[in-house]
């Protein structure tokens, strides 16, 4: 055993890079629910975005051209699930578990002449002196830019929520689609925005892992990300800065027990690996342990089914 | 306020000559198998409360969700101060002027006042200084409310005032109130009046939906009365007596209950010190609640929604359990049962809330029917249901109520309120409860199906059941309750013998105490309407 091996500094810059995927698509699938829609697709969505993000980048050369088109191709596989759910009012559970089953299949046979393959390399966003400041440099300002964007957009969704009007008409619809209606607005536009928005970042989560964190191509690479961020979205009660703890720390927890696997330490294999799930979501329910303030702050209207009739 | 035009209060048809601020002609409506509106043409001046008066299905919500936009019209004209007036959109009409308070509350119970007022907004200003406005107008119009509480924590009357704030804050010249009394107390009611005297005085156009005969008679000017989507009249209710007005309405003579004359029996049912929490997120904790009703009477208990009613029902019905002790049936300790072995034993109950909570929305009536009479009608036997038996049933109850349906293997989504109502209250009582609990038994129902329905209860206990009757409705509590008591804040005021109390009593007991405060010029508490009053 050599705890002496595991760098402070190289863990936490680990960390945030480990935590991008399920922090994106956490925060994708938070604004999805904020709207009253419950998007059980997000495993799909993220390997869809990962497997296309990479054949556009091998084949264009470009990791930015990649990226953006993970979110696309996300954003479209959103897009389908949400006619077939708004327009056709097909049942939400039922359409997003295909979703996901769907996206598992579609991306394995796109990615098949990749496998193997290492894709164009991003390069880390290092700032100019302030990446070779000690410890704060590596950890904070040479990262890889999906790192700093993810961060803005917790910041971002928070501040959209919290203190704009399209925030507020989206918290709206989520709350009681009926009353929306009754004062005019969009619940159908609204929510297609969301189911959207939600896909694309999903699609940028899966980037993140085939393009950065790999970086390469793996059949069903994304391991059950999606349905953590499903998890952390509700266990951090629908709030952006909680999403980013259990993101974080789930994150954290990950990367560390690997650590440790490494260095030999005695605690059995099978606990460590399960350390990650087990502290997240504790972690997670003893902050929102007051039943009443988490269900205040959960969407009411989630999952049910608006037709405007009359 | 310069353009009001001052109202004579003695005058009759003859004053109505300044021009229409509203003029609706020829309006049609249809829906699958139902004519909504039928031809419908009224007109209403600036500075008039003018009543739509109707029954359950008369179309007076279509009507008025024509003139706010959310309905388009098959056939007919709108003219809105002389122009023409076509709203696509709840948008295009706050923009005209038009703004609507809604019967059951557009309100959003996570969001705080002010981001509730924000959304019925076309243009809102920032927060900070919507808050003030806020502020100002609900002290203005007497109508006191804090901009940064949740709208979850608010009792009905503060809800119904984020609503009238919301519209009075973008200065509409026609305000459409859709049932507004229903869940208020008299002093909140009273309250209100006040607010729309005012704003008739401004000269607004005040739109006023009501089942409630007296409010009517008190407060409006004008009234068009629809039956069946037609207009079949119009007149100044002032002039009028109830029972006239009630029967240009129904069409027919109105059914008051019979007065009751049984002595109260034993004991049914008592509560001792049964203290609860609430299941819901706005819930109200249940404190230390102690009753007794007995065979043939009818216990009332009033109280404004939200002050424990749906707790108590559910401890009742045995949704809720408590300790074993704290509710008997008899001797029998039935605290710790279920509905199903509640009902077994004839403790039967209706909640308040009749699609998703007393049936089963997208299930017919048969099946609705079997689902809370299978053990008492012995609908099942091994195992399996006897679905000739549970249709009997069913159309027993709607023949012997007098439910409009097509017939028994309707879906409850597809009746409408009164008649859903009149299905849910008969499916019960034709069970031959011991006791039986309801909630809010007439609730937005018309006059002729909410006597009916009372009758029934009367009936009931008159066979020697005991009856709690949950309800907002202090008229109603009044006729058929042989003792009363009140629910605020999840307490029961002790039980009182209904025959001598007034109405200003009662809403006191209520806990109407609270938001006395009326806009300044007004004389203090005023008494809600009773027969044979009017409001000066």
């Amino acid at each position: 055993m050599d705890l002496g091996s595991i760098n402070p500094v190289l863990l936490i810059a680990a960390l945030l890079l480990a935590s991008t995927p399920i922090l994106l698509a956490a925060m994708g699938e938070l604004v999805v629910e904020k709207s009253g829609v419950l998007n059980l697709g997000v495993e799909g969505m993220m390997i869809v975005g990962a497997v296309a993000g990479f054949i556009v980048a091998v084949e264009s050369g470009s990791p930015a051209l990649g990226i953006l088109a993970a979110a696309a191709a996300a954003a479209l596989l959103a897009l389908l699930f949400g006619v077939l759910t708004q327009v056709l009012l097909s049942n939400q559970v039922a359409t997003g578990l295909g979703l996901t089953l769907f996206g598992l299949g579609i991306s394995s046979l796109m990615g098949q002449g990749y496998v193997g393959i290492r894709p164009p390399t991003s390069p880390r966003l290092e700032l100019p002196v302030l990446s070779d400041l000690p410890i704060a440099g590596p950890v904070l300002f040479s990262q890889h830019a999906l790192v700093y964007l993810s961060l803005a957009l917790v910041a971002g969704v928070w501040w959209f929520l919290r203190s704009t009007r399209s925030g507020l008409i989206l918290r709206a619809v989520g709350e009681s689609h009926e009353a929306a209606h009754a004062l005019g607005y969009s619940v159908l536009g609204t929510r297609l925005a969301a189911i959207v928005f939600g896909g694309a970042l999903a699609g940028l989560g899966g980037a993140c892992l085939s393009l950065v964190i790999v970086p390469q191509w793996t059949e069903g690479m994304t391991a059950g990300r999606g349905w953590i961020a499903l998890a952390i979205v509700v266990f951090g009660s629908w709030r952006a800065w909680r999403v980013l703890l259990g993101a974080y720390l789930f994150g954290g927890v990950s990367v560390l027990q690997l650590n440790l696997q490494a260095a030999g330490i005695a605690i059995p294999v099978e606990l460590l690996s399960m350390s990650p799930y087990l502290i997240t979501i504790l972690v997670l329910v003893i902050i929102s342990s007051d039943k009443r303030r988490a269900q205040a702050n959960a969407p009411s209207s989630l999952g049910r089914t608006f037709h405007a009739s009359g | 306020m310069g353009r009001s035009v001052r109202r004579d209060p003695g005058s009759d048809g003859a004053a109505r000559v300044s021009t229409p601020l509203l003029e609706v002609q020829g309006l049609r409506k249809a829906y699958p198998g139902v004519v909504a509106n039928d031809d419908v043409s009224f007109s209403a001046r600036r500075g008039e409360v003018h009543a739509l008066l109707g029954e359950n299905g008369a179309g007076k919500s279509t009507l008025v969700k024509t003139v706010y936009g959310l309905l388009r019209p098959d056939d007919g004209r709108m003219q809105l101060d002389g122009r023409v007036y076509a709203p696509a959109s709840p948008h295009d009409a706050r923009q005209a002027g038009v703004a609507m308070v809604f019967q059951h509350f557009s309100l959003f119970e996570a969001l705080d006042v002010a981001e509730n007022v924000a959304l019925g907004m076309e243009v809102p200003p920032p927060m900070r200084e919507l808050a003030t406005r806020i502020r100002d107008v609900s002290e203005t119009y007497g109508l006191p409310l804090d901009p940064s509480r949740l709208v979850g924590t608010l009792s009905a009357g503060e809800r119904q005032r984020v609503e009238i704030i919301r519209c009075l804050l973008q200065d509409p010249q026609v305000l459409i109130m859709d049932e507004p009394t229903s869940v208020l107390t008299p002093q909140e009611v009273a309250i209100l009046f006040e607010t729309l005297k005012r704003l008739r005085a401004e000269g607004k156009l005040i739109l006023y939906i009501s089942h409630k005969l007296e409010e009517i008679r008190a407060l409006c000017d004008w009234a068009t009365i629809l039956r069946h989507g037609k207009v079949t009249g119009s007149c100044d209710p002032r002039q009028k007596s109830a029972r006239e007005l009630a029967e240009t309405m129904v069409g027919s003579e109105l059914a008051l209950p019979a007065a009751r004359t049984q002595d109260p029996g034993e004991v049914a049912l008592s509560i001792a010190g049964l203290t609860a929490a609430s299941g819901a997120a706005f819930g109200t904790e249940l404190k230390n609640i102690s009753l007794e009703v007995r065979r043939g009477e009818i216990l009332g208990i009033g109280g404004v929604a939200g002050n424990g009613q749906d707790e108590l029902l559910a401890a009742l019905s045995g949704e809720s359990r408590s300790a074993p002790d704290s509710i008997l049936l008899g001797d029998l300790p039935i605290g710790s049962f279920g509905p199903n072995e509640r009902r077994a034993l004839g403790v039967l109950a209706a909640p308040e809330e009749r699609l998703g909570h007393a049936t089963a929305p997208d299930m017919n009536l048969i099946e609705n029917a079997a689902l809370s009479g299978r053990h008492r009608m012995r609908m099942v036997s091994r195992g399996f249901v006897n679905w000739r038996k549970a249709r009997a049933h069913a159309e027993h109850v709607i023949k012997q109520f007098d439910v409009r349906v097509p017939g028994a293997g309707s879906v409850a989504r597809s009746l409408s309120g009164g008649n859903l109502q009149k299905f849910v209250i008969g499916r019960e009582i034709l069970q031959q409860p011991d006791v039986l609990v309801v909630n809010q038994p007439t609730w937005g129902l018309d006059a002729a199906a909410a006597a009916a329905i009372r009758q029934s209860l009367l009936d009931l206990a008159s066979q020697g059941a005991a009856v709690i009757v949950i309800s907002q409705d202090l008229d109603e509590l009044m006729e058929i309750s042989t003792r009363f008591s009140a629910l605020n804040e999840g307490r029961l005021s002790e039980p009182r013998d209904a025959a001598g109390l007034t109405l200003e009593e009662i809403g006191l007991m209520l806990g109407g105490a609270h938001d006395l405060e009326i806009g300044q010029g007004s004389s203090g508490p005023e008494r809600a309407v009773g027969p044979g009053e009017t409001v000066p």
